[in-house]
């Protein structure tokens, strides 16, 4: 039996990413980490500032996203992000961008406490990106 | 009759306006093509965040602590309508139509003795409706620098919106666009954003979710998230009924251009034989006389 299930990752403008032969994922729930494996229960939840791992076949893919909504249903795993970047492409002048913006919003005086949280994790993150 | 000079300056007139619409038709449809694959590929986007909503909001259990922006403030005094058009002119009615649709729409709500509130995206909209409804007009957008249409401008339109809405300033919103069904047809919208309105759609699935966080956490941070969508979706929708709009618009503009250069050069070769004959008759007739 294949242990294999799809994964489609959307942008508002298109669609990013599209993979059949996935083994395992890895995303930053807003709780705390969550692994999808073939077979997991339908689930929706929404990412925090962090990495998607991508186990599969024809190798192991890193993106950088900012925010999203992740549903998994019928083996079916969809990620809606308006933020990613694949790990590899980052370049260093983009993290340093990212950074700053994420400094910028952390730095607000009338910032909640929510969105501090978030601006905290996405500077915690583009630092261990080198 | 106008003489022949005139005649001639103005086959050159009509022929210089042909060759620019019939450029403009050119830019339109390469134009049309781009909008058009962008607004297919914005589809999934929009289609899965309404899949997910729905299914959410099947799911929740609290119905009467719902988050405003799915159920309502609970009474529909004051109605915000956003009205999107285009920057540009010439594109035949695909402006007037969203405006006819709106005016309609305007005009119910004040007859009800509601409170209305008008924010336009695009300064064609904005010059339309101004004359009438100026007072109604709270703000007025226009992303004019952006070529074409991106989420980053949406988010402000849907920011803007949310922003209004917690601070109490409307109850119902509605935008206007045209969808794009094809080059020919574009059919103007008006689609109730807040409160959602699931109207006649199903969830087609029975199956349960599980949730993490809980169903009222993920849908007041994805409701927010879906207004954005569904502005980004009209702006798509709206961008490409616009190429196909001018299109057509310039179609027509160069065919009537060609049909007004054969009537005038008709008109141009009958009065210069008649101007040939007559010299003739009055040389004959001269020579006759002597």
């Amino acid at each position: 039996m294949s242990e294999e299930f799809k994964i489609e990752i959307v942008n508002p403008d298109k669609s990013y990413l599209e993979r059949e032969d996935v083994s395992e994922v890895v995303v930053p729930a807003f709780e705390g980490e969550m692994g999808f494996l073939k077979e997991h229960i339908s689930i929706i939840s929404f990412l925090k500032p962090g990495i998607i791992k991508i186990i599969s076949k024809s190798g192991n893919e890193n993106y950088y996203v900012e925010d999203g909504i992740v549903e998994f249903k019928n083996n079916n795993l969809s990620i809606l992000t308006s933020s990613i970047f694949k790990v590899d492409d980052i370049g260093k002048s983009k993290q340093q961008e990212l950074l700053k913006q994420a400094e910028e919003e952390a730095n607000k005086p009338e910032i909640s406490d929510q969105s501090k949280y978030l601006a905290d994790q996405k500077i915690e993150i583009l630092k261990t990106l080198n | 009759m106008a003489s022949l000079d005139d005649l001639k300056k103005r086959i050159a007139s009509v022929k210089s306006t042909q060759k620019i619409t019939k450029a403009m038709k050119m830019v339109a449809a390469a134009k049309l093509r781009r909008a058009q694959e962008s607004a297919e590929r914005g589809r999934p986007y929009s289609q899965k965040m309404n899949n997910i909503i729905l299914n959410l909001s099947n799911g929740i259990s609290d119905k009467e602590n719902a988050p405003k922006l799915l159920s309502g403030t609970g009474q529909e005094k004051t109605h915000l309508c956003v009205v999107m058009t285009s920057d540009r002119g010439l594109c035949g009615g695909f402006n007037s139509n969203i405006i006819k649709k709106a005016k309609s729409y305007f005009a119910k709500i004040l007859d009800e003795g509601k409170e209305l509130k008008i924010i336009t995206v695009g300064s064609k909209g904005n010059d339309q409706l101004k004359r009438v409804y100026g007072d109604k007009i709270i703000e007025n957008i226009s992303f004019k620098e952006s070529k074409n249409a991106n989420y980053f401008d949406a988010d402000k339109v849907g920011k803007m919106v949310i922003e209004k809405f917690e601070a109490g300033e409307f109850d119902v919103c509605t935008i206007f666009y045209n969808q794009f069904k094809n080059v020919i047809t574009q059919i103007p919208q008006a689609q109730q954003i807040v409160p959602l309105n699931n109207d006649g759609e199903e969830s087609n699935s029975d199956e349960s979710y599980e949730f993490e966080p809980d169903e009222d956490e993920i849908l007041s941070n994805l409701l927010p998230k879906n207004i954005s969508t569904q502005i980004f979706k009209a702006m798509l929708e709206n961008s490409a009924s616009e190429q196909g709009s001018r299109m057509s618009a310039m179609d027509n503009a160069t065919r009537n251009a060609g049909e007004m250069v054969d009537k005038l050069t008709i008109e141009y070769n009958r009065s210069r034989q008649a101007a040939i004959t007559k010299e003739l008759i009055e040389i004959i007739s001269g020579a006759e006389s002597l």
